[in-house]
């Protein structure tokens, strides 16, 4: 019996593996099938609304792919990314973080804050700028996770009030009595010295934009959550949390310690979604420091599937739709439609991933079955030498 | 290669068999479909089929009754070849169902239940004059003995029982299917059911019995086909054969006995409970003063109805749960206040009575099922990371040593058979070499196969030093296994009997506290935990999956 099984057992791998490959295959079918069905209903309403979707594509294609608009995709994707990451740090543990948008904006105001009036010289200025909107993150999304684990309040509600929480926090911080200064007619934080900024990097030859020079702290994010979770014991706890909490429970993992450190990670990264605006190009917190992101990074992180790659691909997407739809204006299409391709792309996106999900687990449970159904009706039971003959023919 | 062992009746039959199956194939999403059934039901027979949890016979009752088209073979009823794809045509054959979980309206009577769906009209509104009238022929013909205008929530489990016999004759059935019709009933019950039984078969009506109780079987059958690993195996005159015998049938070898031999019992006392109080959240006391020691090489069974503290003992020696006072001691040492994975890495292996909920990821692969419960230990980890390859690697090894039946590492835990599951939990936990092992229901809803298996691990086990905590409602694997046995009631440990003569009746008395040694279990239909009390083969097995 210990003999025969191994043989079994490496022959039967060999299908297995190929079937990873074939899982991953479904994924990208369904992500595609979900942004042709997106596509069909954006060029039906466009048709209704008696436009041709065939050139509003054409314009969009057109300008997006120019070097000065594939730059400004990239830092706006940058943004989308880090912010997807912080919700998909939650949704590997089952909690849904809604407040990555008032995280950010509260960690961005202190942040830049620190950064214009704190004097640490070059270098240690933006690692203490990037320390500090990490923390406010971590401490607005902790507050959460306390909630939750000592007085049993859903992430869901705590999040949302928090949001509210932190406009009216940033409304009071930004007065000019306090943090801001009125320039104009827009109010500020102290804008960051030169010494303090990130310079961008002229990544695509001809383009009037400089890329962010933080896109490599959010390709950084992105490897580290794909290492932290894959590769280290933490993440094995976190995914299992995720997963079962009964079982991770039994297995040794504190499951409330494991909450609030889930909701200080994704708040610590959904500190750095304004950086690389703050420190590349804005070097200050103002009014016009842009609000919504954190809900964007949750449409984003459900497109990629919480997963670090897929976000990448998610997020330039989003960033694509966003910046290229400016140019409908000029056939005078209302930009709002890219809101519904996107809304749609993700409404589709998350259908089609559970059928997947579930087609996937039918044939292999009904593989499962058809594997074993050729090996184990001989009565005897395996021992019986039928299963030792079976393996030869490969 | 596929040879099956079948051997339907080859005596020549002069009228046409009732029902005859012919080479029924039916694959299925998951593990047990049924290939190759023969099976011939003579008219005026009770048939019973008969095989372990899981064996496929459900996915036979159900082609048979039209509820799924079989892949491949066919049916002849009454030696004509039918093909059925519905209960409708199933029923138009003349195949009735009587399904083991009663599907009545209470709030109806009798003679309403008996004839909705297929109500007499008169002038388009429901002649009750008529039903009641066909089911008063119903009832004498075949001495069912209903009350036509009683209320079916005024009934008992028996008297619903002949109901929807009677819905099923009503509606023209020759042949009657009862799926496990004694699970819901107590004993004088299925005496009155096998009344029954035998007067429909006089009546020349051909009943096909499935069932899992082989006394029962041998009781009331005319032939018994017995179902394997969903085929047929061999068709047995009950007259000839013993429960043993059959049950050998259904198993495929020789049926494994709960027995420990020799004592492996050491002097050193590795785990020991002293005075556990333990209260629930909303204060009641689940635990009360409870001291027993387990030494290395000792199994302690904890028999008890369910309910009466097992859950919440389990949980506080594993830290899920707060001790309100009273010292567990772990080779000596405190480890009440500590957490569930210092306790785990000190050598507490767990084997959870619900494997979904506390033993595996389902959605996981099973070598990160693996890694469950053993994050930080070798081989599963380097440091802080998990070592991925090593993991599969001893997964691998898991699955060959402890025969998983998978077709590799990388499916999810969820594809595997109940018993499959439970075997990889099992060489997971052994893996880890613990000191004491916390087995709750280890056997519960596993094929026999692998509860041979596990017994087999854990007598390895036990002698090689290791101290068990077996928690059971099988009474016989309690019995069989244990060194030493404890009866828990209320929350205490109200009992202590020797394993080596006591018998499964006189510990069902104990675990419901009912003085006296001729005490029978409550006879309420409910849990069928407290198992059968007579002697020889048992597979009731706790719980039903």
């Amino acid at each position: 019996m210990t003999t025969a099984a191994p043989a079994r057992t490496s022959r039967l791998s060999h299908l297995v593996s190929t079937e990873r490959v074939y899982r991953l295959g479904l994924a990208v079918a369904a992500a595609v099938l979900a942004l042709v069905f997106a596509a069909l209903i954006t060029s039906l309403i466009l048709l209704i609304t008696g436009h041709g979707p065939i050139s509003a594509l054409h314009h969009m294609i057109d300008y997006g792919t120019q070097a000065t608009q594939i730059s400004a995709i990239i830092n706006q994707a940058t943004t989308y990314y880090l912010a997807a990451i912080a919700v998909a740090i939650g949704f590997r543990m089952n909690l849904f973080n809604i407040g990555v948008d008032g995280q950010y904006q509260l960690a961005a105001i202190l942040a830049a804050a620190f950064g214009g009036t704190v004097a640490l010289p070059p270098g240690l200025r933006q690692i203490g700028i990037i320390v500090v909107a990490m923390l406010v993150g971590s401490f607005w999304a902790g507050i959460v996770g306390v909630l939750k684990v000592t007085r049993g309040v859903s992430e869901v509600i705590s999040t949302i009030m928090l949001n509210f929480v932190a406009t009216g926090a940033i409304a009071f911080l930004i007065k000019p009595s306090n943090l801001g200064h009125l320039y104009g007619e827009n109010l500020t934080t102290k804008p960051i010295p030169s010494s303090g900024q990130v310079g961008g990097i002229s990544l695509i030859p001809g383009s009037d934009v400089k890329v962010y020079g933080l896109v490599f702290l959010a390709i950084g994010v992105g490897v580290g959550f794909q290492f932290l979770i894959s590769r280290t014991r933490f993440g094995f706890d976190l995914r299992a949390t995720g997963r079962s909490a009964s079982a991770a429970r039994a297995s040794g993992v504190n499951v409330k310690k494991m909450i609030v450190v889930a909701m200080l990670l994704s708040g610590a990264v959904a500190g750095l979604v304004n950086m690389p605006e703050l420190l590349g190009n804005a070097h200050n917190y103002s009014l016009s420091t842009p609000s919504g992101i954190g809900f964007t990074g949750i449409a984003i992180a459900l497109l990629g599937r919480n997963n670090p790659v897929g976000i990448v691909f998610a997020s330039l997407l989003w960033a694509f739709l966003d910046t290229s739809s400016n140019i409908l204006q000029i056939s005078n299409i209302p930009t709002s439609i890219v809101s519904i391709t996107e809304g749609v792309v993700v409404l589709s996106a998350v259908v089609a991933f559970e059928l997947v999900n579930r087609y996937a687990l039918r044939r292999q449970q009904r593989k499962v079955g058809r594997e074993l159904g050729l090996t184990t009706p001989d009565p005897g039971g395996p021992e019986a030498g039928g299963t030792g003959s079976e393996a030869v023919p490969a | 290669m596929l040879v099956a062992v079948s051997e339907p009746s080859t005596v020549a039959v002069a009228a046409a068999p009732a029902v005859e199956l012919r080479g029924i194939t039916k694959r299925y999403p998951g593990v047990v479909a049924n290939h190759d059934i023969n099976i011939t039901v003579i008219r005026g027979h009770v048939h019973a089929i008969v095989g372990e949890n899981g064996a496929g016979k459900s996915t036979l009752m159900k082609t048979l009754y039209g509820m799924h088209r079989p892949d491949e073979g066919e049916i002849a009823v009454n030696g004509e070849v039918v093909h059925l794809s519905s209960p409708g045509e199933a029923i138009r054959s003349g195949i009735g169902m009587v399904h083991q979980h009663f599907m009545l309206a209470d709030n109806l009577t009798v003679a309403e239940n008996i004839v909705l769906g297929d109500e007499p009209r008169r002038f388009g509104i429901l002649d009750k004059r008529a039903a009641r009238r066909r089911i008063a022929e119903i009832s004498d013909a075949y001495g069912l003995g209903l009350r036509p205008d009683a209320l079916v929530e005024e009934l008992g489990v028996g008297d619903r029982q002949r109901v929807e016999i009677a819905k099923v004759l009503y509606r023209g059935a020759k042949i009657l299917i009862l799926d496990e019709p004694t699970a819901v009933l107590v004993p004088h019950e299925v005496d009155e059911l096998f009344g029954n039984l035998r007067e429909l078969k006089a009546e020349g009506l051909t009943v096909l019995f499935i069932s899992h109780k082989l006394d029962e079987v041998l009781a009331v059958a005319d032939e018994i086909t017995v179902i394997r690993r969903g085929t047929t195996v061999a068709t047995v005159d009950p007259k000839a054969t013993t429960a043993r015998q059959l049950a050998e049938l259904m198993v495929g070898s020789e049926l494994p006995v709960p027995e420990l031999r020799e004592s492996t019992v050491t002097d050193t006392v590795e785990l020991s409970l002293r005075n556990l109080t333990v209260r629930a959240a909303d204060g009641r006391t689940v635990l009360d003063g409870v001291t027993f020691d387990i030494h290395r090489g000792e199994i302690v069974g904890i028999g008890g109805v369910e309910g009466n503290g097992q859950a919440e003992l389990v949980e506080v020696i594993l830290g899920l749960h707060a001790v309100e006072s009273g010292q567990i001691l772990l080779g000596g040492e405190d480890i009440a206040r500590w957490g569930t994975r210092r306790r785990r890495t000190s050598g507490i292996g767990y084997i959870p009575e619900d494997r979904h909920r506390q033993g595996l990821l389902l959605e996981a692969p099973l070598w990160e099922n693996r890694v469950l419960g053993h994050q930080t230990e070798a081989p599963n980890v380097r440091g802080p990371l998990i070592d991925v390859s090593a993991a599969r690697r001893d997964t691998e090894r898991i699955v060959a040593e402890y025969d998983v039946r998978t077709p590799g590492i990388d499916v999810t835990a969820a594809s595997l058979s109940g018993g499959n599951q439970q075997k990889l939990i099992v060489g997971r936990e052994m893996s880890a070499h613990p000191r004491v092992l916390i087995a709750s229901h280890p056997t519960r809803g596993v094929d026999v196969g692998a509860q041979a298996a596990i017994w087999d691990h854990l007598r390895t086990a036990r002698a090689e030093g290791l101290a068990v905590l077996l928690i059971s409602a099988d009474l016989d694997e309690l019995i069989g296994m244990s060194d030493t046995l404890h009866v828990i009631l209320r929350g205490r440990l109200v009992a202590q009997v020797d394993p080596r003569s006591v018998t499964p009746s006189e510990l069902g008395a104990a675990m419901t506290g009912v003085e006296g040694d001729d005490a029978t279990a409550p006879a309420e239909p409910g849990p069928a935990d407290s198992g059968p009390a007579e002697s020889g083969p048992h597979l009731t097995k706790g719980g039903s999956s």
